[in-house]
């Protein structure tokens, strides 16, 4: 219950005034989002893929926090020029130590922006089929992703919150 | 130097404090509206304050020597002061406490504690600060106290058809605070007072009132209160320092042991330079009471007005009549409060939020949730406190940075305005 201001590293200060691959992607070849805005986290990636499953580029948008929108932006960072398989590897803990450590309070962050980022790939890979690689099962980034959503909901339906309409496909 | 140590993935990283101030260089101008936090001490209560140090009377007031006199002298010329501003009937009613918090410990836990024998129901509002809110629950709770909450309408006045249900025979305490903390609601609470004292008279009445001090008219004899809070630093005097108004006659137990002063409630050597600051920043009000007040309206409709004028999708939270002179409170819808306050930081802007983010819990304000503000609601809030030390030139800034901090972070968005 306390109030510790966060001490967030520079490296996060600096993705927060000066974000890298913001905005939304016209063209982009699949997008996901991960979060509720009634627990005040949501962040959306845009991936263009191209030839051998290679991303050419990657955008964010993100409603959160500072260190909501330095993860996502580091996330983009770090998944361009991979493949998808390269990038579903990425974890939330691997994003914490790009942006020079996460306070605790803030680890959700990073598996938001990775549970976005899995969402998007696994949505590559629903028309064109499940490459061997890709487990069944959803993983931790993705769970949390949906718990977060799940709390959203119940703290909806307990206090009232509405519905917010969404931008991304 | 002081040094985070937040655990990661394989590590320990560290975060250096100085390399994140360093990063928000020269703003082009500070402004500091986070008085509901901490503030600074107006220029005049340092000055005051600073030779109670070490200069003069720093003795202790209980003991037989010059120090002791001088500080004795000080205390008892506070205490009259206070009493005076405060409208109660005796010096001996007024009790220092080391801040709000202890303050509002003390009338709660104390006046329950001295009370007991004639019942257990303790009658609060569900927007009560949490050193009201937390004591009430976590505390008396638990010892037996049967807590009661009532609720608030949409600008958070208090539920008066909801305080008449709940008062009964065996009320022994109620707690409502003259302005809220949060959204500068000014409560009925006359009416409240004269409700409780006619369907119980036994009930002991507390109001923690230390947002209503120095910005409102306050008399807690004509009130009818038995108790009040009332707070030094979000009048620009020192922090940690407070006042409890205390009525003659009215059972309260100590939360402390020891050496007792000159103060019946709390023990312990007296805080002389603090006292002299609380005093000081108070004088400096009501030496010109109206002339203050008017000063911080003015100002906080030109930023409410200003920034409701020109940012899209802004919610006033809290009442626009009947709002403490110094309030400024609004949500940004699709804009996370966090975000806003330390985007507002790199431009020299300080501000607080109700988001849960901020506040390092899982909820957002219970102030704002109580109102009926949805989650996403609350999470976009910015609180802002003006002071009479302010200038239009501060409010000039504000009203063009916020705009474009907000479009800043709005921008990177994945929410459309709901």
């Amino acid at each position: 219950m306390s109030r510790v201001p966060l001490p967030y590293g520079p490296r996060i200060l600096e993705l927060f005034r000066n974000p890298k691959n913001a905005g939304a992607m016209e063209d982009a070849t699949v997008s996901a989002m991960a979060g509720s805005p009634i627990c005040g986290d949501v962040i959306a990636i845009y991936l263009k893929i191209g030839e051998g499953d290679v991303i050419e580029k990657a955008t964010f948008e993100s409603y959160g926090c500072a260190a909501n929108i330095a993860t996502a932006s580091i996330l983009t960072e770090m998944v361009k020029g991979k493949t998808l398989r390269e990038a579903w590897e990425i974890t939330w803990r691997d994003v914490a130590e790009e942006l020079g450590g996460l306070p605790s309070i803030k680890f959700h962050c990073g598996t938001l922006a990775v549970g976005a980022l899995r969402r998007a790939i696994r949505a590559y890979y629903e028309k064109r089929g499940k490459p061997p690689w890709l487990p069944e099962e959803a993983t931790l980034e993705e769970k949390q992703a949906l718990e977060a959503e799940r709390m959203g909901e119940i703290l909806s339906r307990r206090m009232g919150g509405g519905d917010v309409e969404r931008s991304p496909r | 130097m002081y040094k985070y140590h937040g655990v990661i993935g394989f590590g320990v990283a560290m975060f250096s404090i100085e390399e994140l101030l360093k990063m928000h260089g020269e703003a082009e101008r500070e402004v500091y509206l986070d008085l509901e936090n901490s503030a600074p001490v107006a220029p005049e209560v340092l000055e005051a304050m600073l030779p109670y140090f070490s200069e003069k009377a720093y003795g202790n007031p209980s003991i037989t020597h010059k120090p002791g006199w001088m500080a004795y002298d000080v205390i008892q010329r506070a205490l009259e002061n206070f009493r005076r501003w405060l409208g109660a009937s005796k010096a001996e009613e007024i009790n220092f406490t080391p801040g709000e918090t202890e303050a509002n410990n003390l009338a709660l836990i104390g006046a329950a504690q001295g009370n007991k024998r004639k019942g257990k129901r303790i009658v609060i509002s569900a927007i009560e600060p949490l050193s009201i809110l937390h004591v009430a629950e976590h505390i008396l709770k638990p010892l037996g106290f049967d807590v009661v909450k009532i609720p608030v309408d949409e600008e958070g006045f208090i539920n008066l058809d909801a305080l008449d249900e709940v008062v009964n025979g065996e009320t022994i305490l109620v707690s409502l605070s003259a302005v809220n903390h949060e959204i500068g609601t000014i409560q009925p609470l006359r009416e409240a007072v004269e409700l409780v004292k006619d369907r119980r008279p036994e009930a002991v009445f507390h109001t923690d009132a230390s947002d209503a001090y120095g910005r409102i008219p306050l008399d807690v004899g004509r009130l009818g209160v038995d108790m009040a809070t009332v707070s030094s630093y979000k009048i620009l005097g020192p922090r940690g320092i407070a006042a409890l108004y205390v009525r003659e006659g009215v059972e309260v137990e100590r939360l402390l042991e020891g050496q007792l002063g000159t103060q019946r409630l709390w023990p312990g050597v007296e805080n002389v330079p603090l006292i002299v600051g609380f005093q000081k920043a108070s004088e400096l009000i009501f030496k010109d009471f109206d002339g203050k007040t008017y000063h911080m309206r003015r100002l906080r409709d030109r930023l409410m007005d200003g920034v409701l004028n020109s940012i899209s999708g802004a919610l006033l939270n809290g009442p626009r009549e009947e709002r403490a002179p110094d309030n400024v409170n609004i949500s940004f819808l699709g804009c996370e409060g966090e975000a806003l306050t330390i985007e507002l930081s790199l431009r020299g802007v300080y501000v607080s939020s109700g988001s849960a983010c901020t506040r390092r819990l899982l909820q957002p304000s219970h102030v704002l949730t109580a109102i009926g503000r949805r989650p996403e609601e609350a999470h976009g809030s910015i609180l802002m406190k003006v002071s009479w030390l302010h200038s239009d030139e501060d409010v000039d800034y504000v009203l063009r940075v916020l705009p474009e901090a907000v479009e800043r972070l709005r921008g990177l968005s994945p929410l459309k305005e709901g």
